[in-house]
């Protein structure tokens, strides 16, 4: 009897410590985010404040006023930003996706010599640290004409996301049964039928994923976009980010505003794809 | 007459090779003659000045560089591994939770969706040695009077950048094992219980080998973008205060631009390549060698 109640109350310790530390962690992700949200919304008084103010005294929007406001009292071009970086990100996400689903398909469906190493090549492409490539892209860029243009931060990009897109997307059309494009085309179908009528619908979802992924990449990207861009024309938004900054001080509330700004799209579609995104990751590298 | 066809996997992959070789091989080919040269941006005449290997032994000699380089190793291996266990103890955490489990996921990859110059600002409020939330939180609770220099301090500024680093990449791992561990059979598990074998035992030999692949592939697409983390330190230190928190990055960064001297900044850059060459190969080799342990390759 006492043996038994002593393992109960082993089990019930456990279980609070359990939720205990699993309460911590989940705060200590937590926090730092919402602190930005915050931030958002009150004045810089408050957010300077010395104890903190966890509890908000006045909420107010006057924050993304001034954001939007005139250039001269506080305002930043958030709209050119905002602009930016969606042509930017979306039409890279495209290209990425269009050239990443042909190179995907390539490694999941045919056997070739040397397949191993032209998988690690690309791969090594993602590798090379961005500030380590920007120095060489800036003065070919700068050659080319194509600095602090739409166009340059797109191909940049595109490369950026490539080998990635490559690597979900073979995981993806791994799962497709080759079963299923052989007997479309016993019926008759050619294999640019097969695929898009019968294997593309099937990995449709896992292909969207790293689109998802590869646009995330672009949107947050700024060792490369922080070079690659000197004006409001083709500034992204982390490196918009930078504008409220000054020498010696930095006006948090502001940035916490656009940073807010900057979230939103990202926390949209990070939900969506989730589940698709961890099952292709995980399934990409497993069946390799 | 036949015409050549080449084979349609190379088809295939064309687009991709065009696009990395236009802006990933050829610059860094590019970059690679310029570093034997003493390139400065100001003087373009400078750039068909043939030098030999005097950058790259510049830097080999240059105490500056070696502390650079040592730190940013220290940096990555710290990082990489600490992550990668704090990542393991959320997926278990997480894993045994049963009610509630997809909101908890959810929240889990939340700061993968803040962009790492985000988070670098985020961490120098955190850390601000005047308004900043620890040193608040600190003094409240009475644990000091003084406020600490967390960035100013070459040790403190380390650990903060670690942290803010953790911070905003654990989240990859513990998705990905977590991924793992509903993977894992639960048969063996149970004989295992039957068999007398304790908590401890059966998570070492059976549930650790199955998801030490996931642990690979978190750790090799870790290893591809490891340089993220120059973001996050330049915003937070650039560097600084006078080189007490200097990357190898952050110093490629400067001279580069700041300096302008392009072919000696281009030289550290290959040498900065070649590390995190290093560290994806090592990683992808480790995954192919979890994979056959699991008879999964091919």
């Amino acid at each position: 009897m006492n043996e038994n109640l002593q393992h109960r109350i082993r089990a019930q310790l456990l279980k609070v410590l359990h939720f205990a530390t699993l309460f911590v962690a989940m705060a200590i992700i937590c926090v730092p985010g919402l602190w930005v949200v915050l931030n958002s919304f009150r004045p810089t008084v408050e957010i300077m404040a010395k104890p903190p103010v966890w509890i908000p005294g006045e909420l107010n929007l006057d924050n993304y006023r001034a954001m939007f406001g005139a250039v001269g009292e506080g305002g930043v071009p958030v709209l050119q930003y905002f602009t930016n970086s969606l042509i930017i990100s979306v039409s890279s996400t495209l290209i990425a996706i269009l050239v990443g689903m042909a190179g995907g398909y390539a490694f999941a469906r045919y056997r070739f010599k040397g397949k191993t190493a032209v998988f690690i090549g690309l791969m090594l492409t993602r590798a090379v640290p961005g500030v380590s490539l920007s120095l060489p892209l800036f003065i070919v860029m700068a050659k080319t004409g194509l600095i602090d243009t739409h166009l340059g931060l797109i191909l940049v990009y595109v490369a950026l996301n490539v080998p990635f897109t490559i690597w979900l997307i073979d995981g993806f059309f791994r799962q497709v049964p080759i079963d299923l494009a052989e007997a479309a085309e016993i019926d008759g179908c050619t294999r640019w039928q097969a695929f898009w009528k019968v294997e593309f619908p099937v990995a449709r979802a896992g292909v969207a994923s790293a689109g998802i992924f590869a646009f995330l990449t672009s949107w947050n990207e700024y060792a490369l976009a922080s070079q690659l861009t000197r004006s409001t024309f083709s500034k992204t938004m982390p490196v918009g980010l930078r504008d409220f900054t000054s020498e010696f001080t930095i006006n948090w509330g502001g940035m916490c505003a656009l940073a807010v700004l900057m979230i939103i799209p990202a926390l949209i579609l990070t939900f969506l794809v989730q589940k698709h995104l961890i099952a292709g990751l995980t399934f990409g590298g497993v069946k390799g | 007459m036949t015409r050549f066809r080449p084979p349609a996997w190379f088809v295939l992959l064309l687009p991709a090779i065009i696009i990395l070789a236009a802006v990933v091989l050829i610059p860094l080919i590019l970059s690679l003659y310029s570093s034997f040269t003493p390139y400065r941006l100001t003087r373009p005449e400078t750039l068909y000045k043939w030098i030999g290997t005097f950058n790259y032994e510049k830097a080999m000699k240059s105490a500056n560089f070696w502390t650079a380089f040592g730190r940013t190793v220290l940096l990555l291996t710290l990082a990489l591994n600490l992550e990668m266990l704090m990542g393991l103890g959320l997926a278990l955490l997480v894993n045994r939770v049963t009610y509630g489990q997809r909101a908890l996921r959810t929240i889990m990859m939340f700061p993968m969706m803040f962009s790492p110059v985000l988070v670098g600002f985020q961490f120098k409020f955190i850390f601000n040695d005047n308004v900043g939330l620890v040193n608040n939180a600190l003094q409240s609770l009475g644990m000091t009077d003084v406020a600490i220099p967390w960035l100013v301090d070459g040790k403190l500024a380390f650990i903060s950048i670690l942290i803010a680093e953790m911070w905003s990449s654990t989240a990859v791992f513990a998705i990905l094992i977590l991924a793992g561990l509903f993977a894992v059979p639960r048969d063996p598990i149970e004989a295992a219980k039957v068999d007398g074998c304790t908590p401890w035992q059966s998570f070492r030999h059976i549930t650790l080998p199955y998801i030490m692949p996931f642990i690979y592939i978190a750790l090799a697409i870790r290893s591809l973008d490891v340089a993220r983390a120059y973001d996050i330190v330049q915003i937070m230190t650039n560097g600084g205060p006078a080189r007490r928190t200097e990357l190898l990055w952050t110093m490629i960064g400067r001279t580069g631009y700041v300096d302008a001297k392009m072919g000696y900044a281009n030289a550290m850059g290959y040498i900065s390549i070649f590390l995190a060459i290093f560290f994806t190969i090592f990683f992808f080799r480790k995954l192919n060698a979890a994979r056959s342990e699991l008879g999964m390759a091919g």
